[in-house]
């Protein structure tokens, strides 16, 4: 009697939920597949319809065109060192970039909270200003209205004191040579940081033990300075020598350059970035409730205290997943370089691809050097999320 | 209704496949209208009006020409140096006329492009303010160059500048826009580009007289238009279309009376389609020729409409765009 009951109410398969939860996931994954096997096939088809295949053997045929900033190059370099400097010049921007970005936005979005009320109207206006531009018109802004009007010809440079010109050509500073005995220097270089790693390590180990509050870093920076000083002096003669930028008859020599294309996409991108930046830091902040803030005060923490022991420590938490998100933005918004005439990757992969016609490999590798980046930040960023999460107990 | 759109997804997935391996000239046929990559911001050569939305200009009206041949009406996509080899090699474009140099690796089928006759046989240049006091590429050691990407440009300058032991420093932009641009704001020394350019260029610089070319060429650049690899019957017709202005102008056939010559010459009344049946021998309409020469005129025509006295300006005679007769290089194979 009980059999017969549960085998008449035995619920088929095709309604089971626990088969049809498997059924419908592997149906879903066999649809996406289907569709990557599509395109490809598609891809492999049309190729080969033109007649076209895909092969990387150009990159190591010799480049042939030039490129004026970044690694030490020359045209008779292969087309995959070309594709290099690119990318490290991609690389120089996105950085700097990302460091100027937080810079300008934690300050933005801290002085749009400040009960100061000029203050706090300044950077809302600036957050409403470059959040509603789309950023190819800043950097166009930046470069074609700023930098090649306001700055004069390089004939009529501005010369700033310690041999700096600025003009519409970039910013020429004087750069250090290493000299012969550069090698020597090195070692103490080494070797002062290594004794700085040793006081960190013993200075933190007694501040321990004594369960005092302190800055072993404090101790560790003067160790090295004191032993990279007495370096240079013990080195026999000048371990670098300042090579000064001169101007010969159409640009400066010598010395280090910062184009005018790398100086306006880099303050492009980092102020355009940076009011993002500051509402994330701005929301950060605010979801510290108000009462942690009275608390610390009562507790008589100066202000300065109060935001950096016990509301920065908690946004942070808010902050970090949205940066991330921001970091890798403005590392891939600085594909549009080429539009101002920045060698970034974009810009020597599209020339690779004219030059040899190879568009398809070029992409893939365009894509592939982005998304490498990208993920590589990634990591970084939440192994950093991991590390300041809250711990709960 | 289910079967339906099983059909419906099958037929999705598999019609992209098959588009390329189609006969563009069937397909324009089809279409009704030809699908032409043009430059759009290149006075003289192809050159979108933005007042009145219309394009114009020698690489214009060799698309017009095609089209009349075809009988069909055309489309342009306006194109970027960076862009146009690809926009016809995926097909996007059926024919791609916009001041392209014909180099061996472009006319590989490494590339799957074919190139038709030369149309314009240019060389690159520089164009450099009169105020540097630059008088040929010797000159110029050290100097900033503005160029665009995507063209064999950066090549033969970095072969130039090479070849004459010289330091070479260059901004290269995606538009020619950007880069004439930066140029004009002083932002480089020099601007290169095949000399029909600079001329083109030099009209809308600020102050046009302030600038020279310099008389240095740096390299052969024969342009003109191209199709796609190993589709014979396009580029069977886009060859004679052009070849189709040469003969015009050789025999004094032009726009005006075209409609109307008459000649006992049967190599003439084979180009007006009296007989020979050349037509149906390309795919097309026995007075296609006619046709050509009455929405464009003959080479010289086109010639002197856009880069004549009153366009660019740029001396045809004596140079290699003049008829073979003249010592040029604007020369009809046998028309039989």
């Amino acid at each position: 009697m009980r059999k017969k009951l549960t085998s008449s109410h035995a619920i088929p398969f095709w309604r089971d939920i626990r088969v049809l939860r498997v059924v419908s996931q592997v149906l879903f994954v066999m649809v996406i597949a289907a569709g990557i096997w599509w395109l490809l096939n598609n891809l492999q088809t049309n190729l080969e319809t033109a007649g076209l295949n895909i092969s990387f053997r150009f990159l190591n045929n010799t480049a042939g065109f030039p490129i004026s900033e970044g690694l030490s190059y020359d045209p008779t370099d292969v087309n995959g060192y070309a594709f290099l400097v690119g990318v490290v010049n991609t690389i120089r921007v996105a950085v700097i970039g990302i460091v100027l970005a937080t810079i300008i936005g934690t300050i933005v979005g801290i002085a749009r909270l400040s009960s100061n009320w000029l203050v706090s109207k300044l950077a809302s206006l600036y957050v409403e200003t470059l959040r509603n531009i789309p950023l190819l018109v800043v950097l166009f802004f930046c470069y074609f209205a700023v930098m090649l009007t306001a700055l004069p010809l390089v004939k009529d440079s501005i010369r700033l004191p310690g041999f700096i010109f600025l003009s519409r050509r970039g910013l020429y500073i004087p750069s250090l040579v290493p000299t012969g005995s550069f090698a020597t220097w090195g070692f103490y270089i080494i070797g002062g940081l290594v004794l700085a790693i040793v006081v960190y390590l013993f200075r933190r180990a007694q501040l321990k033990r004594a369960d005092r509050p302190g800055f072993p870093i404090v101790w560790a920076i003067p160790v090295f300075l004191l032993v990279v000083i007495a370096g240079w002096f013990l080195a026999s003669g000048n371990p670098l020598s300042v090579d000064v930028p001169v101007l010969k008859r159409f640009n400066f020599e010598g010395g280090m350059w910062l184009s005018t294309p790398f100086v306006s996409l880099l303050i492009g991108l980092s102020t355009y970035t940076a009011a993002y930046i500051a509402e994330i830091v701005r929301a950060g902040i605010t979801a510290v409730s108000k009462g942690q803030t009275e608390a610390a005060k009562a507790l008589g923490l100066r202000r300065t205290q109060v935001l950096r022991l016990v509301i920065l420590p908690q946004a942070l938490r808010v902050i970090i997943p949205p940066l991330t998100s921001q970091y890798l933005n403005l590392t891939k918004n600085s594909s549009l370089a080429i539009l101002i005439g920045y060698y970034d990757l974009m810009n020597v992969a599209t020339t690779i691809f004219n030059q040899t016609g190879r568009a398809v490999e070029m992409i893939l590798l365009v894509m592939g050097s982005y998304l490498s980046m990208s993920l590589l930040t990634s990591v970084f960023m939440n192994y950093y999320n991991r590390r300041i999460k809250l711990v709960e107990r | 209704m289910k079967r339906m759109l099983v059909v419906a997804v099958l037929l999705a997935l598999f019609v992209p496949v098959c588009v390329m391996g189609q006969n563009t000239l069937e397909t324009v046929k089809t279409r009704g209208k030809l699908i032409a990559g043009v430059n759009a911001s290149l006075p003289g050569f192809g050159f979108l009006d933005a007042a009145t939305g219309e394009f114009s200009g020698f690489d214009v009206d060799y698309a017009k020409a095609i089209a009349a041949a075809i009988g069909v009406d055309v489309e342009y996509v306006p194109l970027t140096a960076g862009e146009r080899l690809t926009a016809l090699q995926a097909g996007q474009i059926d024919v791609l006329i916009r001041n392209t140099t014909w180099t061996l690796t472009r006319d590989s089928k490494e590339l799957g492009l074919n190139f038709c006759p030369t149309t314009f046989y240019d060389g690159q240049g520089f164009l450099v303010r009169k105020a540097d006091n630059i008088r040929s590429i010797k000159d110029m050691d050290g100097a900033t160059v503005c160029v665009t990407s995507g063209t064999t440009t950066e090549g033969n300058l970095a072969d130039a500048f090479r070849a004459n032991g010289l330091t070479l420093n260059t901004q290269v932009f995606a538009a020619t826009e950007a880069a004439f641009g930066a140029y004009d704001a002083e932002a480089c020394d020099c601007y290169t580009s095949d000399k029909s350019q600079l001329a083109s260029l030099r009209t809308i610089a600020k102050n046009p007289d302030d600038h020279v070319i310099l008389p240095d060429t740096i390299s052969k650049e024969p342009l003109g238009p191209l199709t796609r690899h190993g589709e014979d019957e396009m580029f069977d017709v886009v060859k004679w279309v052009v070849f189709a202005t040469f003969f015009a102008e050789e025999h004094g056939i032009t726009q005006a009376n075209v409609r109307t010559f008459r000649s006992d010459n049967p190599e003439i009344r084979r180009f007006l389609g009296f007989e020979g049946g050349m037509g149906a021998k390309l795919g097309l309409s026995e007075d296609w020729a006619v046709n050509v020469i009455a929405a464009v005129g003959n080479y010289g025509e086109i010639y002197e409409r856009h880069l004549g006295p009153w366009g660019l300006a740029i001396t045809r005679a004596g140079s290699l765009n003049d008829l073979y007769t003249n010592g040029g290089l604007i020369y009809c194979p046998a028309w039989r």
